[in-house]
C-alpha cells in the first residue's frame, strides 16, 4: 500500500505519543524523539513497524515524538496514523486490529 | 465480565476516550463502573483516535472486576456505526447509548450489535446495553426505553441536556430534577434494571457532592455517573452500610443458613418471620459491606 | 569487591579512598574521633569587608575546600557570586563542598569543572546540566554523595575539612551574629549551615540586612565567624521556597497518599505521643492533612514532626496537633516566618538531626517516614540518585537518615510514564533495604519480609491491598514492559556513601 497523504495521530501530552507518517521511497525511515529512547527506542519502533507491515505499507518516513507511552497506546495511535494517511478512517481495516 | 442484576453499580467513572493518561490509570481507583467517553470527551478531529485507543486499552489492560462500559457517539452521527464494530469486537461489557428517546433507537442498537457479534465471532446477545435518558421526551419514554431489550442493564438520568430541554439548569437543592429522577428511577425498577444519577461537576463543592449523593441513595438508585476518580471514595462512603446495618443482616442471613438446615420454608429471627424483602437487603447490605472492606473473607465485620 | 547490598565496588575505589563496604544499618558503638579547626583568636570590634573580591582573594587558595549551604534553594544569589570571582581568579584544584547543589548553581559548577577550578565535589545531590555533565566524565575526580546526617559526620570527624564557609545569611551584624528568619530573602532554620560556621577553618558571612548590634536571636554566632560581607542582595524571595505548597488534586497522588495514612494509622506507632517526618511535595502535603484528620478522629498527638518543615506541619503545630516542630530547614516562607512566633519550633543542625557519629540524632527517636524513590527494588533498596537513563539527577538528602525509623513508608507510583518505579535491581542504591519497611503505591503495598510484625498489622486493613514486592515488581513490568539494559563504561564518576562513611555504592559514566 502506499501512503496517500501525509497524516498524524496522537498528541504531546505525557503518557501519549505523535506519529506522523510521510510517502517515503526507502523502506522505513524513523526518526525517534523519546526520554526513554535509551530503553525503549527499539520496542517503540517495532510496535510500529508491526502496524506499517500488517497494511502492507512498503515506504513510509516516520517522525516520532514518544511522551512515555505505553505500548497499547503507540498501537493505537500507530493505527489510527496509518488508518488516516491511507483515506480509510470511514471505512477501517477490522482485521488488523 | 458476567451481567448479573445483583452487581453492585455505585460508581460509573467517566474517562475521557482520547486520554492515555487517565485511560493506564482508570482501573486504580475503584470503581465499579468504568466509562470510556468516545462522544462529548473527544473532538470532532479524534473520533476514530479515541475509538482506537480505547479498543486497545480494553483489549489489553486489566481492569480487574470493574464493569467496563463505552458510551458511543448518537445514532445520528457518522461515527455511530464503527463505535459499535470496534467495542464490540474489543469485547466490551456495556454499550451506552447517549440522547435515548425511544425504544426504537435501543432496537436499532440491538440490531447493530447482534450484527457486530456475528462478524466478530463474538457470542450473540454477551453485550449488554444501556441507555442515557437527556431529554424530556427520553423521560416520557422512559418505561418502554428501560425494558426495549434483555441486553439492557441501566438507564440513566444526563441532567445537562435535560436541563436545557427543560428551560431550566441545574439547582443546588435539585428540585428540577425530582420529577425525571423518579420517573428513570421506575422505570429501571419496573423493567428489573440498574438506574444511574447523574454527575455532579463541581469538584470544589465536597458538601454539595455528600447533599446530592445523600438524595440519590434515599431514592433508591443504584449510584451515580461520576466525572473524577475522587468521587468515587465519595460515593462509596455514602452507600456504606452502618455496623448496625452489618450486625443485622448477619444475622438474617445466619437465619436463613439455620432454616436451609432444617429444611424449613420459614425463615424467623428472633420469634418474627423474616420475609423475602428482608431477606433481599440483607444480602445487599452485605455485598456493600464487602465491597467497602468492612468485612472479611469469612464475613466478619472489621470496621473500626 | 561485592558489599552487603551486592554492589562491585572497584578494589582501587576502596583503596585510594580507604572505604569500607557498607554491611550494616547497625552503627551502635562506632568509634568516633572529631577534628576541630584551629586557627588565631580574634579580637576585633568590627568584622565588616567592604568587598567580596578582596575577601576571596585573602582567603581561598589552590587546592582548597570551600563550602556553601543550600537553604536560599532555586532563590540563591549567593554562590554564584562567589564562584564567580573564585573562577575569574583562575583559582585551580578547589574542592566543592556544599550541602547539596541547587539547579540555580548548575551552570557555574560545570564552567567551575571546565576550566580545572574545581576537581572535588561533595554534596547531598545534584540534577539538569550539572548531573549530566558528572555523569559523561567531566569532573577529574568521583563526586562523593553524602546524606545530609554523613555530611555532618563527615565534617566532624575531618572527612571533609572545610578551609573556607561562604554562608549567606539573610541578617547579621557587624560581629557575625545572623539568623534564617528574618530579612527579605528569610528562608527559616539554618540547620545545615551550622555545622560549617562550627567546623570550618574560616567563616565568612554574606548579607543583605545588616543588623544592629548585638542582633539576636543569633543562631550561628560570632565566635565562629571571621569575617562579615555586605551586598545587594542575597537570594531572590520568590524562589526560595520550594516544591509544591498545595494540596495535590492528581487522583493517583491523593490515592497513594490516602493508602499510605491508612499504613500509618493502623501501625502500632499510630499512638498518643509519636513522630514522624515526611517531606515536601503535593503528595507529602496530602498525607499531612489526611493524618491531621486521623489525629483528630482517635485524639491522638504528636510528639514532634522532624525534617524539613512545611506550612502545613506548621499549621498542626499551632492546632496543638504536634508538641514540637524540629526543623533542619523550612520548606516554604510560612513555616520560616512562624519560627519566630513558635516558640515549640525548634531549629537544629543537621548533626542534631540526623548524624549516625553522635551521641544520638533525633532520627533516633522517630517513628514514622515518609520518603519518595526513583527506583525501588525486589530488596527494597531504594534509589534516589541516578534517573532511568542511569544519569544523576537527584539527592539524598535525609533519605538514609530517617530511613532508619522505626516505620519507614516509600511512596511512588508503580510507573511513572514507561519507566518502572519498582525494578528487579535499582540502577544505584542509596538507601539498603534493610531499613525499608513498607512500599506504597497506587495498587497497594508491599513489606519488607523482615517484618513480619507490619505483615501482620498491616494484612487486613480496609481499602489497602498487601501484595509482596515482587508482585509488584511484576505488575509494573508487565504495564511497560521489559526495558533493554543501561550501558555504562568502567570509569567511576560517583561515590555514593553510607551515613556511617562505608560505601554503599558507586554510579559509572554513562555510554551514550
Amino acid at each position: 500500500m502506499e501512503i496517500k497523504q501525509t497524516a498524524m495521530a496522537g498528541t504531546l501530552e505525557s503518557s501519549d505519543i505523535q506519529i506522523i507518517l510521510r510517502a517515503g521511497t526507502n523502506g522505513y525511515e524513523f526518526e525517534l524523539e523519546s526520554d526513554v529512547a535509551k530503553q525503549f527506542g527499539d520496542q517503540i519502533k517495532a510496535t510500529i513497524t508491526n502496524v506499517l507491515q500488517a497494511y502492507a505499507i512498503e515506504n513510509a518516513q516516520i517522525s516520532v515524538v514518544d511522551k512515555g507511552a505505553l505500548d497499547l497506546v503507540i498501537k493505537a495511535r500507530a493505527l489510527t496514523a496509518v488508518q488516516r494517511a491511507l483515506a480509510i478512517v470511514d471505512t477501517p481495516n477490522w482485521e488488523v486490529m | 465480565m458476567a451481567n448479573s442484576k445483583e452487581r453492585l453499580r455505585r460508581t460509573m467513572m467517566f474517562v475521557p476516550g482520547n486520554n492515555p493518561a487517565m485511560i493506564k490509570d482508570a482501573g486504580i481507583f475503584g470503581a465499579d463502573s468504568i466509562m470510556f467517553d468516545l462522544e462529548d470527551a473527544v473532538s470532532m478531529a479524534e473520533k476514530d483516535a479515541a475509538r482506537y485507543l480505547v479498543y486497545e486499552a480494553i483489549t489489553t489492560i486489566d481492569y480487574g472486576t470493574a464493569e467496563l462500559v463505552v458510551r458511543i457517539n448518537g445514532l445520528d452521527t457518522p461515527y455511530y456505526q464503527n463505535d459499535i464494530k470496534a467495542m464490540v469486537k474489543a469485547g466490551i461489557d456495556v454499550i451506552r447509548l447517549p440522547k435515548a428517546e425511544t425504544a426504537e433507537m435501543i432496537h436499532e442498537l440491538e440490531a447493530l450489535v447482534a450484527a457486530a457479534e456475528v462478524e466478530f465471532g463474538r457470542e450473540v446477545g454477551s453485550t449488554n446495553l444501556m441507555a442515557a435518558i437527556e431529554s424530556a421526551k427520553g423521560v416520557v419514554n422512559a418505561n418502554e426505553i428501560a425494558a426495549a431489550s434483555p441486553r439492557m442493564i441501566g438507564i440513566a438520568l444526563s441532567a445537562e441536556d435535560y436541563t436545557t430541554d427543560m428551560k431550566t439548569h441545574r439547582y443546588p437543592d435539585g428540585q428540577e430534577l425530582l420529577y425525571a429522577r423518579n420517573v428513570i428511577l421506575h422505570a429501571a425498577r419496573a423493567a428489573g434494571i440498574a438506574a444511574f444519577d447523574t454527575v455532579f461537576t463541581n469538584m470544589d463543592d465536597e458538601a454539595g457532592f455528600y447533599r446530592e449523593t445523600e438524595l440519590i441513595h434515599q431514592l433508591g438508585f443504584d449510584g451515580k455517573s461520576l466525572v473524577n476518580p475522587r468521587q468515587v471514595a465519595m460515593v462509596n462512603k455514602v452507600y456504606q452500610p452502618t455496623e448496625k446495618e452489618i450486625r443485622n443482616a448477619q444475622q438474617v442471613i445466619l437465619a436463613i443458613e439455620q432454616a436451609r438446615i432444617k429444611g424449613s420454608g420459614v425463615i424467623s429471627l428472633n420469634g418474627q418471620m423474616v420475609d423475602r424483602p428482608v431477606v433481599l437487603r440483607a444480602e445487599r447490605v452485605m455485598r456493600l459491606a464487602k465491597a467497602n472492606n468492612l468485612v472479611d473473607a469469612e464475613g466478619e465485620y472489621i470496621g473500626k | 569487591m561485592e558489599n552487603k547490598v551486592n554492589r562491585n565496588i572497584p578494589d582501587e575505589i576502596l583503596a585510594s579512598y580507604d572505604y569500607q563496604p557498607f554491611t550494616s544499618t547497625d552503627i551502635e558503638g562506632m568509634p568516633v574521633e572529631r577534628v576541630l579547626p584551629t586557627f588565631k583568636a580574634t579580637t576585633g570590634s568590627n568584622k565588616l569587608v567592604d568587598s567580596l573580591a578582596d575577601l576571596v582573594n585573602k582567603t581561598v587558595r589552590d587546592g582548597m575546600t570551600i563550602s556553601f549551604h543550600h537553604h536560599f534553594r532555586e532563590g540563591d544569589y549567593v554562590f554564584n557570586k562567589v564562584m564567580r570571582i573564585i573562577i575569574d581568579n583562575g583559582y585551580q584544584n578547589l574542592t566543592l563542598a556544599p550541602s547539596s547543589l541547587t539547579n540555580v548553581m548548575n551552570d557555574i559548577v560545570v564552567e567551575a569543572i571546565e576550566k580545572g577550578v574545581v576537581t572535588n565535589i561533595t554534596s547531598s545531590g545534584m540534577r539538569g546540566t550539572l548531573g549530566d555533565a558528572v555523569s559523561h566524565g567531566a569532573l577529574a575526580n568521583p563526586v562523593i554523595f553524602r546524606s545530609h546526617g554523613n555530611r555532618a559526620r563527615a565534617i566532624e570527624t575531618g572527612a571533609i575539612k572545610i578551609d573556607v564557609a561562604f554562608l549567606g545569611v539573610p541578617n547579621a551584624d557587624e560581629m557575625g551574629n545572623a539568623n534564617g528568619m528574618d530579612g527579605d530573602s528569610a528562608f527559616g532554620s539554618l540547620g545545615y549551615a551550622l555545622m560549617d560556621a562550627q567546623y570550618a577553618q574560616t567563616v565568612v558571612l554574606i548579607t543583605d540586612t545588616l543588623k544592629p548590634y548585638p542582633n539576636t536571636p543569633a543562631s550561628i554566632k560570632q565566635t565562629q565567624v571571621d569575617y562579615v560581607v555586605k551586598v545587594d542582595a542575597v537570594g531572590d524571595p520568590e524562589k526560595i521556597g520550594s516544591g509544591a505548597t498545595r494540596f495535590t488534586k492528581d487522583p493517583k497522588e491523593l490515592k497513594i497518599a490516602e493508602m499510605v495514612n491508612n499504613v500509618i494509622t493502623h501501625s502500632p506507632y499510630f499512638k498518643d505521643g509519636f513522630s514522624f517526618q515526611t517531606g515536601t511535595g503535593g503528595a507529602a502535603l496530602a498525607v499531612t492533612r489526611f493524618l491531621r484528620q486521623a489525629m483528630l478522629d482517635n485524639q491522638i498527638k504528636a510528639s514532634f514532626a522532624l525534617g524539613g518543615i512545611t506550612k502545613p506541619t506548621v499549621d498542626l503545630l499551632e492546632e496543638g496537633l504536634i508538641g514540637r516542630l524540629m526543623d533542619v530547614q523550612d520548606f516554604d516562607k510560612g513555616a520560616a516566618e512562624s519560627m519566630h512566633k513558635n516558640r515549640n519550633q525548634q531549629e537544629i543542625d543537621a548533626s542534631w538531626y540526623a548524624d549516625a557519629a553522635n551521641k544520638g540524632a533525633m532520627v533516633d527517636k522517630l517513628d514514622v517516614v515518609i520518603l519518595s524513590a526513583l527506583e525501588i527494588d525486589t530488596k527494597f533498596n531504594v534509589n534516589v540518585m541516578s534517573g532511568s537513563d542511569g544519569v544523576i539527577r537527584g539527592a539524598i538528602g535525609g533519605h538514609q537518615d530517617a530511613a532508619t525509623a522505626k516505620l519507614t513508608i516509600i511512596s511512588a507510583p508503580l510507573v511513572r510514564g514507561r519507566i518502572a518505579t519498582v525494578v528487579r535491581d535499582v540502577t544505584t542504591v542509596v538507601t539498603p533495604g534493610e531499613s525499608i519497611d513498607v512500599l506504597v503505591t497506587e495498587v497497594g503495598i508491599a513489606i519488607n519480609p523482615l517484618r513480619q510484625d507490619l505483615l501482620a498489622a498491616l494484612s487486613n486493613v480496609p481499602g489497602v491491598p498487601v501484595f509482596t514486592i515482587d508482585e509488584l515488581q511484576q505488575m509494573a513490568e508487565k504495564k511497560v514492559g521489559t526495558p533493554k539494559p543501561l550501558e555504562f563504561t568502567d570509569r567511576v564518576v560517583a561515590l555514593i556513601e553510607y551515613r556511617d562513611g562505608t560505601i554503599m555504592d558507586v554510579i559509572r559514566e554513562v555510554k551514550d
